[in-house]
């Protein structure tokens, strides 16, 4: 099955940091078949997820987690989080671009 | 007998359940008093509590301030001093006053000492000190024994030097040495959260992967349960596995609902490195025991061969001002941008930002993106209809910041630009003054891991007995 929407299969989309250096993003699936069809998806591997947040792919780590039916994205922060410039200090407000990826 | 001496001589040993009862991930923001009391009727071995975390931002840490409120963080305090008193077992408290550096732990055994002083107690207290030393710490740095965590580059001794204050997060190890005191408290400056509720279990001996692996899960008190909150949890360790417990009936911690805490705030979530080894989840088992109890097991432990210290320092970069305003005008918002360049450009003019006086100003306008660190989050938003302009200047003296702000204020207010029609002003204040001074702005220079030979001179402990005229050193 393809053209389904991330939100419909997910129960959670966050982001937080992970240090200061590092922003995470969880995408927490509902079950095992939603998380087996977003990681199986050419939209969850790390090359989209470098082009939709507009950084290189070799700042962006996808993991995937079967425990949790759940996908992490770890991507380097532009700016230490906290310092002058910084625009979330807790990173907890950039996962909103995953609400519009389609599997 | 000492508490310890008590816990010690219940002959605790792996096969046998270990209640670790984590009464507060983040101390001094309001402990829920129900779960906690809860959590003590369950006869739990050792009290935890946090304090604190890196990621409330640099400002703590450099500026030796603590996030919480004074009255809660006493208000919470004594709730775990007195909480561990009635049931008669030691209190580990650590990252102190938020950031964990020397004002930090002082801020914090102040309070120690006054609720002491109030309630009558007498109280054996091990402080555990986690400033780093700083030669030592350039010393490393020079040796090639300091790698940076992400993108922050190499240390320097100008970082080393330049930093306000600069912490290590102290393990288990520390804990330990502090335990051996006999306190009825140890109170740590900055650790491993995991440090906090895994001591307990391997001073009995207990097997270092599961211990590491339930500390790791409870820190953040009931966060891992469904709905997540701040209730305290009760861990119970038997050896290879554990079972976990939230002391509010109302959130269940569930398979998924504890695997998934593995990811939060966490870069990998299957290994977690500590000073003296790392814990691997990567065969961990979650399994239900009922609709709200997990059995986990599992987790593996490598010791390190080479022990190191996360390394944390803030630097002063100024002192910050900020001016507020929103504007619903659709041209000013469209020139949003050449007016930011021309009111900087004026600002230079009146405030050239002699040597030693240079100042940065930074305009954002809220509503078209600001709020996204990646170029991906600013694409495809809509015009927006409003917008809120935060202006920001970082300056040597807050006179000076301040100065700049008001000079863009009055500026941005009148800045004249093509088909202008609102001369009456180009934007909104929602109150006066809306420039506002925002006190001392940091940033965080090190964040670092520093190998390290002596963990024990790195972090050493201190023993205060409060409401007794002695204090022993050790």
């Amino acid at each position: 099955m393809t053209g389904r929407r991330l939100i419909d299969l997910a129960r959670v989309i966050r982001s937080k940091n992970a240090g200061p250096l590092h922003c995470t993003l969880d995408i927490l699936f509902a079950d095992q078949a939603g998380y087996e069809e977003a990681v199986a998806s050419p939209a969850m591997q790390r090359d989209a997820m470098a082009k939709l947040y507009g950084v290189a792919p070799a700042t962006v780590e996808v993991i995937p987690y079967a425990a949790a039916h759940a996908i992490k994205v770890v991507l380097d922060r532009p700016i230490v989080a906290g310092s002058p410039g910084d625009s979330d200090v807790y990173g907890a407000q950039q996962h909103w671009p995953l609400l519009a990826v389609t599997l | 007998m000492s508490v310890v001496g008590r816990l010690l001589a219940r002959g605790l040993r792996p096969g046998q359940p270990l209640r670790v009862l984590a009464a507060s991930g983040q101390l001094g923001n309001g402990v829920p008093e129900a779960a906690l009391r809860a959590g003590l009727a369950r006869d739990p071995h050792v009290l935890g509590c946090d304090m604190g975390s890196i990621d409330v931002g640099p400002a703590y840490l450099g500026g030796g301030r603590i996030a919480t409120s004074p009255a809660i963080t006493r208000r919470d305090l004594r709730m775990v001093i007195q909480g561990a008193r009635q049931i008669g077992v030691p209190l580990l408290i650590g990252s102190a006053g938020t950031a964990g550096a020397a004002p930090h732990l002082g801020i914090t055994l102040d309070m120690i000492r006054e609720i002491a002083r109030e309630d009558g107690l007498t109280l054996r207290v091990a402080v555990i000190r986690a400033d780093m030393d700083r030669a030592w710490l350039r010393a490393m740095a020079a040796a090639g024994r300091v790698q940076p965590i992400g993108q922050i580059g190499a240390l320097t001794a100008e970082a080393v030097d330049g930093a306000a204050h600069v912490v290590g997060q102290m393990g288990t190890e520390a804990f330990l040495r502090a335990l051996a005191l006999e306190p009825d408290i140890v109170l740590a400056g900055r650790a491993c959260d995991t440090a906090v509720f895994a001591a307990v279990p391997l001073l009995l001996g207990y097997p270092a992967g599961p211990a590491n692996h339930m500390a790791k899960i409870i820190e953040c008190t009931s966060l891992c349960c469904l709905p997540g909150g701040r209730d305290a949890m009760l861990g119970t360790l038997s050896g290879d596995s554990f079972d976990l417990e939230s002391m509010n009936p109302d959130r269940a911690a569930t398979p998924v609902s504890v695997a998934a805490h593995s990811l939060y705030e966490q870069a990998d979530p299957l290994r977690v490195y500590e000073p003296d080894g790392m814990m691997d989840t990567t065969h961990a088992r979650y399994e239900a025991l009922d609709a709200r109890r997990v059995r986990v097991s599992g987790a593996t432990w490598t010791p390190a061969t080479q022990h190191s210290i996360k390394v944390e320092g803030a630097t002063w970069c100024g002192e910050r001002a900020v001016l507020l305003a929103s504007c619903c005008d659709p041209r000013v918002i469209e020139h949003r941008q050449a007016i930011a360049t021309g009111v900087r450009r004026i600002v230079a003019d009146i405030i050239p930002g002699a040597a030693g006086q240079d100042y940065s100003l930074t305009f954002r306008a809220y509503g078209t993106g600001e709020t996204s660190l990646f170029p991906g989050g600013r694409n495809g938003l809509p015009v927006p209809a409003e917008v809120f302009f935060m202006v920001e200047c970082i300056a040597p003296t807050a006179d000076l910041a301040k100065a700049v702000v008001g000079v863009a204020k009055q500026n941005m207010l009148h800045f004249g630009f093509p088909g202008r029609l609102s001369t009456g002003g180009n934007i909104a204040f929602p109150f006066t003054p809306p420039e506002l001074p925002a006190g001392a702005a940091y940033r965080y220079s090190i964040y670092h891991v520093a190998e390290c030979d002596d963990l024990a001179a790195a972090f050493p402990v201190e023993l205060e007995v409060i409401g007794a005229p002695v204090a022993i050193h050790a």
